[in-house]
């Protein structure tokens, strides 16, 4: 512990830039305000103080997609609903992140029926699935940490 | 465009949604303006279809309870009620009186966790942020005692075909008592920061007013139709669940703008603690499902231990029981309006048609009425105060 | 006013605009010929003694193997005296029937619904589109022959 003691009172902290990208990617991602169903409510209370989004530095829901870097993708998606949630997630910059928040979204859920995508990852890419009808908040918690855990693996040379 | 003077004025077509925050769901609005005048509203909806009428024609009578809790989400216990008192209705079963008592003290509890969701988002969109905490703190409280009973804080099916799923605690009573001691408290601190708050005012009054005649004509129900003076409730008009013997008044408004629409549902909250107090002091022993041999599944404890009753589960629930002949339409009084079920059974184990009629569709359909000639600011305060919600709407 | 008492009153002063009266398990049914559709349902909701003034609910039930095919069911409730009345109404594949959004404006999207969802077409409506599915979808999904599952494109 003796050589990082007297670099810290010179002021200087060493690290590689992938950890450092991530580190500060990790600790702020702002999800944009996209609620589709049901699971657009637990969501919410997410960010109330009972369960409080803040302290993982993601409480600041844009509302457009060029400022957000997480879409969570609460409730069922159906086909009327699909060129739109494809627009937003191309107009979303890099990098970012795809949660698949609830059964419905994971997999079409209940719904097994004309108008119902059976799972958003038939169109667009899905970094942590969530599965819940609808998943308490502490879930939404726990997707937000294995993102963390997951964005901490990544690399420049693979993500840009 | 039209020329006046040296001036030239020209339409535009402004999209809204179904991706923002203010349309508490996926809605879409296409809006004419002239400025910030709106001429014309064209809600566009079906972003949420999921074909659930479809799917109750496919599914059990007991498989469809579990649609009913997605339809108007904030509201999953009422909708359980509604559709449960069709299929009820249509074979004759009588619910016992414990069961009966403890779906009312269930849907006054959803009424107020509704319409906390509803005042919390509400303001949000108005601008006040601080009720939304306040608001969902309470809330938390409503949806733990749901958890309690049923093991889920938002989708419960627990009021199902014949009674309820499980019964109510003592821990449960506790809660729901310290509950209503206080929540009257909240309610009165919600009030100071908004009712006589000169912003909020300004923002509400005299906005999107919906005259009775007009609220009716376009057969609106719930708050809606009451803050536009007109005293009707279907807990009093069609009284279910024992209702007529629970003492509570019917909050009503003048005008019908968007700010009668917010005092009725404050007031509403606090007669739901009325009727929960009243309910909490009589609930009466006794079994909480009826004993119907073709419908109602027996208690796990029995399907567990005794082969008959494992036999009888398997059959009710792989569909194997037919109920009677019939159409049926059964409504009651859900927090954003009438839920009605009509519902034509042909003999077997699945409906051949389950409609289901919406207050939120039928109260949606009136906003470009509502709201012609306001301002865009206007029209967010307008469509908020109606208290859609698009699982509803769509189904 | 109780249902044999609503059934009465409509034999006494509409029985030519009605093909059958009978008492539901919930309300009185009636069953109306399109050609009198409109002239009955002005009568529930002018008459002093019925005032049917509250439309709850437009809809429509298939039955495939019968002719004419759909029944168009019309749920519509009197606020004074709290009672409720169902009106059906006949249509055949192909066929329309007026529409009563000249009697209740909240008829309006509701009809645009079954219009949707099984293609029967309300004649004189203001705005009739397709209100769920996409306005290019060329079937109607509550139709019996239509798969749950939808149908491939």
């Amino acid at each position: 512990m003796g050589i990082e003691k007297n670099l810290a009172n010179l002021g200087i902290v060493t690290t590689c830039l992938d950890k450092l990208l991530n580190w500060a990617r990790k600790n702020s991602l702002w999800p944009m305000t996209f609620g589709l169903a049901c699971c657009a409510l637990e969501m919410m209370v997410t960010v109330s103080a009972r369960h409080d989004i803040a302290r993982f530095g993601a409480e600041v829901y844009r509302g457009s997609p060029r400022q957000a870097d997480l879409l969570i993708v609460p409730g069922t998606l159906t086909k009327k609903m699909l060129p739109m949630v494809l627009r937003l997630y191309e107009q979303m910059p890099e990098p970012k992140w795809v949660i698949a928040y609830g059964n419905c979204a994971c997999t079409g859920g209940v719904f097994r029926s004309y108008n119902v995508v059976q799972g958003i990852d038939q169109y667009i890419p899905v970094d942590v699935y969530m599965a819940g009808c609808p998943p308490k908040p502490e879930t939404l918690l726990t997707a937000i940490m294995m993102l963390r855990d997951k964005i901490d693996k990544e690399s420049l040379k693979n993500r840009g | 465009m039209t020329v006046e003077g040296n001036e030239t004025r020209k339409e535009m077509i402004l999209n809204m949604g179904p991706q923002h925050p203010a349309t508490h769901g996926v809605l879409r609005l296409l809006l004419h303006l002239e400025g910030e005048v709106v001429k014309k509203t064209i809600p566009i909806i079906g972003y949420l279809h999921r074909g659930v009428e479809k799917l109750g024609e496919n599914r059990t009578y007991l498989q469809n309870i579990v649609f009913t809790d997605r339809l108007d989400y904030t509201a999953a216990m009422c909708n359980n009620l509604s559709y449960s008192l069709a299929v009820e209705k249509l074979c004759g079963i009588e619910v016992p009186e414990r069961a009966t008592v403890i779906r009312v003290i269930m849907a006054e509890l959803q009424r107020i966790a509704a319409h906390l969701l509803w005042l919390g988002t509400y303001a949000l969109d108005i601008g006040a942020m601080s009720v939304f905490f306040y608001c969902f703190r309470e809330r938390e409280k409503i949806l733990d005692m749901f958890e309690m009973v049923s093991g889920q804080r938002l989708t419960p099916s627990y009021i199902c075909i014949g009674g309820v799923r499980r019964d109510i605690t003592d821990k449960f009573l506790e809660h729901l008592k310290v509950f209503c001691d206080t929540f009257n408290d909240y309610v009165r601190d919600y009030e100071n920061l908004l009712t006589k708050n000169p912003i909020w005012v300004e923002r509400l009054r005299d906005v999107a007013v919906l005259p009775a005649e007009d609220a009716i004509n376009w057969g609106t129900t719930g708050p809606v139709l009451r803050a536009s003076g007109v005293k009707f409730d279907f807990r009093r008009a069609t009284p279910y669940c024992g209702y007529e013997n629970y003492e509570f008044d019917i909050p009503t408004g003048t005008k019908g703008d968007c700010y009668d629409r917010y005092l009725v549902r404050i007031e509403e909250m606090r007669q739901s603690i009325r009727i929960l107090k009243q309910a909490m002091k009589n609930i009466p022993d006794g079994p909480i499902m009826a004993d119907v041999p073709f419908i109602t599944l027996p208690p796990k404890e029995q399907v567990m231990n005794n082969i008959e009753a494992l036999i009888k589960h398997f059959k009710i629930a792989s569909g194997a029981f037919q109920i009677p002949k019939g159409e049926v339409y059964s409504s009651i009084e859900n927090p954003k309006g009438e839920l009605g079920f009509y519902i034509v059974s042909d003999g077997s184990a699945k409906p051949y048609r389950m409609r289901i009629k919406s207050s939120c569709f039928v109260n949606l359909s009136a906003l470009p009425f509502m709201t012609q000639g306001c301002l865009v600011a206007d029209l967010i305060a307008a469509l908020g105060s109606i208290d859609i919600v698009l699982g509803e709407v769509d189904r | 006013m109780n249902q044999q008492e609503i059934i009465n009153r409509i034999q006494e002063k509409a029985s030519s605009l009605v093909t059958g009266t009978s008492q539901g398990i919930d309300c009185p049914v009636v069953m109306v010929d399109k050609q009198h559709l409109i002239e009955f349902m002005k009568f529930l909701k002018e008459d002093e003694m019925l005032s049917f003034d509250l439309i709850s609910d437009v809809t429509a039930v298939d039955y495939p193997g019968r002719t004419p095919r759909f029944d168009v069911v019309y749920h519509i409730f009197s606020i004074k005296n709290g009672q409720r009345i169902r009106v059906k109404v006949p249509v055949g594949d192909g066929e329309g029937v007026e529409s009563v959004t000249c009697v209740w404006r909240g008829a309006e999207w509701l009809e645009r619904e079954v219009y949707d969802m099984f293609g029967v077409t309300f004649y004189n409506h203001p705005d009739l589109r397709r209100i769920l599915m996409e306005e290019d979808f060329k079937y109607h999904p509550l139709r019996k022959d239509f798969p749950l599952e939808g149908i491939e494109e």
